[in-house]
């Protein structure tokens, strides 16, 4: 899996942080997203995968190898 | 035939559900029907980017027909929903068609309501689709006085992107302050003075009576004071109703129109379910909420996505999903962006606990009956996060936060605590 982040859209919900905290974090001053992990581990995906679906400013694209 | 499942209702809500059913390994049909003509697409950014002249329509489109279709979703856009038997799980399309379903989800999200006047003329529009944001951008790049009738959330979004394109705007709502039944007298007063700062005229206390107009074409409006407003543009954003229309008369339940009824919503128990068969998802679904011990609609893009996970389990018959749907909404008005989550209410205490409202960086928290309802924030989206489980557990808040004076500069109340 390949994580992708369109910065634009995103508007700093942390539902991606909160769904996925080893994946995501999030900046200090506007609160839009840091890619901790653009290939997440098997074990990650889960999290990514419900940061995807829940995120929503559809900002998370995720790329299924 | 393989199992299908009909998604009524082809925005946010349906889009999720859609995706959610295949993500949970559903493997028979999928049917999106849409009553715009368009491809699923995201409704926050038509007020702001979209409105703005900033974002294409390209942009908001979450999804192609050929994507979906290589996920397997049908999507029959410009189809209308006009009924449903649940004893023959059969749903009535316009044009005479029927869809059979073994599952049905409801998501059909809200439509804008109107005044009982004026919409004939040319040049008063309102916003919730597509169609009506490119209409109104159409006519706002060249308006040069635009009144917005409605101090709501998507009235003040319009009024700081159509301002901030150099037109003169107003501001009309019969309440003292805007989001005032949201945010409360403090907050409410932060984004009457972010307005303000940005050459907004606000008319509030005063509702609208009537508009002037010259051969079809809006000219101004008249207050309930009788005081005249000249406008070439007036964007009417007093709110949204269902669009349950097309359930009425069918066995599935709708909410009685009150908000603690669940605001004229479809009614579902705790995880979406609204009767055999028939689930309802979005802004159109009403929710019993166990915490609140009431039906609970709330118009939340988040809500949408979250409301899509619990059902498309539930269909596919999985184990059910213990989401901790603790909602969040958000806001961007100038350089103002403020989030919340939790269920803020205009009559909830507020403290604010970190920050200034002064600075416009601040981290406000909700209390109702000494518990926390809601934190609502700017410029703080860390330390607001923090605050999510306190939200979601409704803790009882801190004696010392309860007992703290507030400090008249609107600096924070006191030394800032930790959720």
């Amino acid at each position: 899996m390949k994580i992708l982040i369109d910065e634009e859209r995103c508007i700093g919900a942390g539902q991606c942080v909160m769904a996925a905290p080893d994946v995501f974090d999030q900046r200090e001053e506007d609160g839009v997203v840091v890619l901790l992990e653009p290939d997440p581990a098997p074990a990650q995906e889960a999290g990514a995968r419900r940061a995807a679906a829940l995120c929503p400013a559809a900002a998370v694209l995720l790329r299924e190898h | 035939m393989g199992r299908r499942v009909v998604v009524v209702g082809s925005g946010t809500a349906g889009l999720a559900t859609a995706d959610a059913l295949r993500s949970e390994g559903w493997e028979g049909d999928v049917v999106l029907v849409g009553a715009e003509p368009h491809e699923p697409y995201d409704r926050p950014p038509l007020s702001k980017q979209l409105l703005a002249g900033r974002w294409t329509t390209d942009r908001i489109v979450l999804r192609t027909r050929a994507a979906l279709a290589a996920d397997g979703v049908e999507l029959l856009s410009g189809r209308r929903a006009i009924g449903v038997d649940t004893t023959d799980r059969t749903l009535h399309l316009d044009e005479g068609d029927d869809l059979r379903y073994d599952a049905l989800v409801v998501a059909t999200g809200l439509d804008a309501r109107r005044l009982p006047f004026g919409h004939d003329l040319a040049g008063v529009h309102v916003l919730r689709t597509l169609d009506d944001a490119l209409g109104l951008r159409a006519e706002s790049s060249t308006a040069r006085r635009v009144v917005v009738i409605g101090a709501g959330f998507l009235g003040c979004e319009v009024a700081a992107t159509v301002r901030q394109a150099g037109a003169q705007v107003a501001i009309v709502d019969p309440l003292d302050l805007p989001l005032r039944n949201v945010l409360g007298p403090r907050l409410g007063t932060l984004v009457a003075e972010v307005h303000a700062g940005h050459g907004v005229d606000l008319h509030l206390g005063r509702g609208l009576a009537s508009y002037l107009s010259d051969r079809g074409r809006v000219t101004g409006v008249v207050l309930d004071d009788g005081s005249e407003l000249p406008a070439d543009l007036v964007v009417v954003a007093i709110g949204a109703t269902p669009a349950v229309q097309w359930l009425r008369g069918s066995a599935v339940p709708l909410a009685g129109p009150l908000p603690q009824d669940g605001a004229g919503g479809v009614r579902c128990d705790a995880a979406g379910r609204a009767v055999e068969a028939v689930w309802a998802v979005g802004d159109v679904a009403a929710w019993w909420s166990p915490q609140e011990g009431r039906h609970v609609r709330l118009e939340h893009r988040l809500t949408a996505n979250q409301h899509a996970q619990v059902v498309a389990r539930a269909i596919t018959g999985g184990q059910p999903r213990a989401l901790a749907l603790v909602p969040y909404f958000w806001s961007e008005q100038y350089d103002l962006h403020l989030q919340s989550y939790g269920t803020p209410a205009g009559t909830d205490e507020v403290h604010v606990v970190e920050g200034s409202l002064a600075r416009r960086r601040f981290l406000a928290v909700y209390l109702r009956g000494g518990r926390v309802s809601a934190v609502v924030g700017a410029g703080l989206p860390k330390a607001l996060r923090a605050w999510v489980p306190a939200v979601a557990e409704h803790r009882l808040a801190e004696h010392r936060l309860a007992e703290q004076a507030l400090a008249p500069d609107g600096e924070a109340d006191g030394a800032p605590l930790r959720a």
